[in-house]
């Protein structure tokens, strides 16, 4: 998660079709990912002579693209949990960094008492590239995981506070 | 019940039609210049005139316009519309004035009234979002930096398109200037209500309408459409941007399933639509506009090119991408024959065998161009960089 601030990642609107995004790769190679409204993604590859054209282009699927995401990392785990709260209405979906130095790092996330405290799910622990789903209460916190909690708005901030100690 | 014979002709006309569309897919071009070459044939003068299916036609024609402008409505919502016309709507402006200018001084030239000199202007200017739209999916160029300049300049003809039909259908009604001044205003203001009221309950409109049951959705979606367009052509504001004005309201899921339920009912309309035309038309007015039609050809290809290449480079693209620009607005289409439609069912017949040879040519010639530019210009540059001595070829 953290070497997104270093990603400079272009966003540009494709009225009528949907959002591109594009970003310049440590070793100079241009790519990017058009979201189609459809929930189509293409993946793009630009070329390096001519740097405002792709050289090659995929067209993936919505589930296709699940399928590379879930290759390649965590980020969709977290874009799907947002769509799941949307759809209930009166559910958020909450990511809470567990910092290094708070009262449960190091410590088992059951000591949390996370849900009977509040009443929200701990639903998955991010710990670098990985995602753990659906941690069990002797799961060891580390400072730096970040938690996926869903709940209503008062138990997330509840949550926060816990966390934090 | 019609005669059995209506049925068989219907048949035969859609047919026909398929077998064109196929064809036109086997060779990698837009269908609308076939199905307007068909019109052409079996019209007034043409090889084997119609005799008892044209008024089902007629009517079919009126709802393809309808269709072609709700699922044009559709590609877009509010947001996008006004975010775009803040921001580029210099682009857009110079697009307008370079592009209409052609068919404006055509039209002066040819000694056309005012209603038909306004028409043959909306023919030039007009670049067909449909077919540079799937153009631009076919090359696989959505992802390429001048696209958003590209798709921008398209959203602004169209909604110009919003702006320019109400005040042409007004002028060809033939109302005086204080009728016309009325209807322009009623227009900007059904356009001008129709995007706040998106805006602002959009959400709510799109909730009410939402099914889940593709019928009903459809039935719902196409009902609205033919009654708002009704009505907006009972205030002579044009039933075309009725439903332009509906597709633009509707935004979301239920946007996304009536585009999905809705576009193989377009594609019949629209195909019933260029035969209308085309049907309309008398094919031995062509020859004697040809010339015109060709020299209007090469001058709006070339002004299109500039004002693509000039937006783009505006944008920092580098010249293979300006180029690629232009070439991608050079098609025309449907709504260029929806202008010239409206024009010839006012009377206005001079400007069908002009409209129609010069969209055939141009919904012929912007596709190749905009496929074949890039390749020509990348082996232009080889050779070029072959005589210069290569410091290292790609390849």
């Amino acid at each position: 998660m953290s070497n997104d601030e270093s990603i400079e990642i272009n966003e540009t609107a494709l009225p009528g079709i949907g959002l591109r995004h594009d970003f310049m790769t440590a070793k100079g190679q241009r790519i990017g990912v058009v979201s189609h409204r459809s929930g189509r993604r293409d993946i793009l590859v630009y070329d390096r002579d001519d740097p405002d054209a792709c050289s090659n282009t995929m067209t993936l699927s919505p589930e296709e693209a699940d399928t590379v995401a879930e290759f390649l990392g965590t980020h969709r785990v977290t874009e799907r949990l947002a769509t799941l709260s949307d759809q209930v209405s009166s559910l958020r979906t909450h990511k809470v960094k567990v910092a290094h130095g708070s009262p449960y790092d190091g410590h088992p996330l059951g000591d949390a008492k996370v849900r009977t405290r509040t009443g929200a799910s701990i639903v998955a622990v991010l710990r670098e590239q990985e995602a753990i789903a659906s941690p069990t209460p002797d799961f060891s916190l580390e400072g730096g995981d970040v938690l996926i909690v869903v709940g209503t708005d008062d138990a997330l901030s509840s949550v926060d506070q816990i966390i934090a100690g | 019940m019609g005669s059995p014979i209506l049925i068989l002709e219907l048949g035969a006309i859609i047919l026909g039609l398929g077998i064109l569309g196929r064809l036109a897919a086997l060779i990698q071009l837009s269908p609308i210049p076939l199905y307007l070459l068909a019109g052409l044939m079996f019209g007034v003068g043409g090889a084997a005139p119609l005799e008892t299916s044209e008024e089902f036609i007629s009517v079919g024609a009126e709802i393809g316009v309808i269709l072609l402008l709700l699922l044009l409505g559709l590609e877009y919502s509010a947001d996008e519309l006004i975010t775009n016309l803040r921001r580029n709507y210099p682009g857009g402006i110079v697009d307008f004035v370079v592009n209409a200018a052609p068919g404006a001084i055509v039209g002066i030239i040819l000694g056309w009234p005012i209603p038909g000199i306004l028409a043959m202007a909306g023919v030039t200017y007009a670049t067909s979002s449909g077919i540079a739209a799937k153009l631009l999916t076919d090359l696989g160029r959505l992802g390429n930096r001048e696209t958003p300049i590209v798709l921008s300049l398209l959203v602004f003809e169209d909604l110009t398109m919003a702006i320019y039909l109400p005040i042409l259908t007004a002028l060809l009604a033939g109302v005086g200037f204080l009728g016309g001044s009325l209807t322009v205003l009623i227009a900007v203001a059904a356009v001008s209500v129709a995007l706040i009221v998106a805006l602002k309950f959009g959400r709510a409109i799109n909730k009410i309408i939402f099914t889940n049951s593709d019928e009903l959705l459809l039935l719902g979606v196409f009902g609205i459409v033919l009654i708002i367009a009704g009505i907006a052509q009972q205030l002579q504001v044009s039933d075309a941007v009725g439903a332009f004005l509906v597709g633009i309201a509707l935004s979301g899921k239920v946007a996304e399933s009536a585009r999905a339920v809705l576009t193989p009912l377009r594609d019949l309309f629209a195909a019933v639509f260029f035969v209308f035309f085309g049907l309309r038309t008398d094919p031995r007015d062509i020859p004697s506009v040809l010339l015109i039609a060709l020299v209007l050809v090469l001058v709006t290809a070339a002004t299109k090119i500039g004002v693509g290449a000039w937006s783009a480079g505006r944008a920092g693209i580098a010249l293979p991408g300006r180029v690629r620009a232009g070439m991608m607005l050079v098609p025309r289409g449907e709504f260029n024959i929806v202008i010239a439609g409206l024009a010839t069912t006012a009377g206005l017949n001079q400007i069908g065998p002009l409209a129609a040879t010069y969209v055939m040519m141009m919904a012929v010639l912007g596709p190749l161009l905009a496929r074949f530019a890039a390749p020509l210009f990348r082996a232009f540059g080889k050779i070029r960089d072959s005589v210069r001595g290569p410091a290292g070829s790609p390849d």
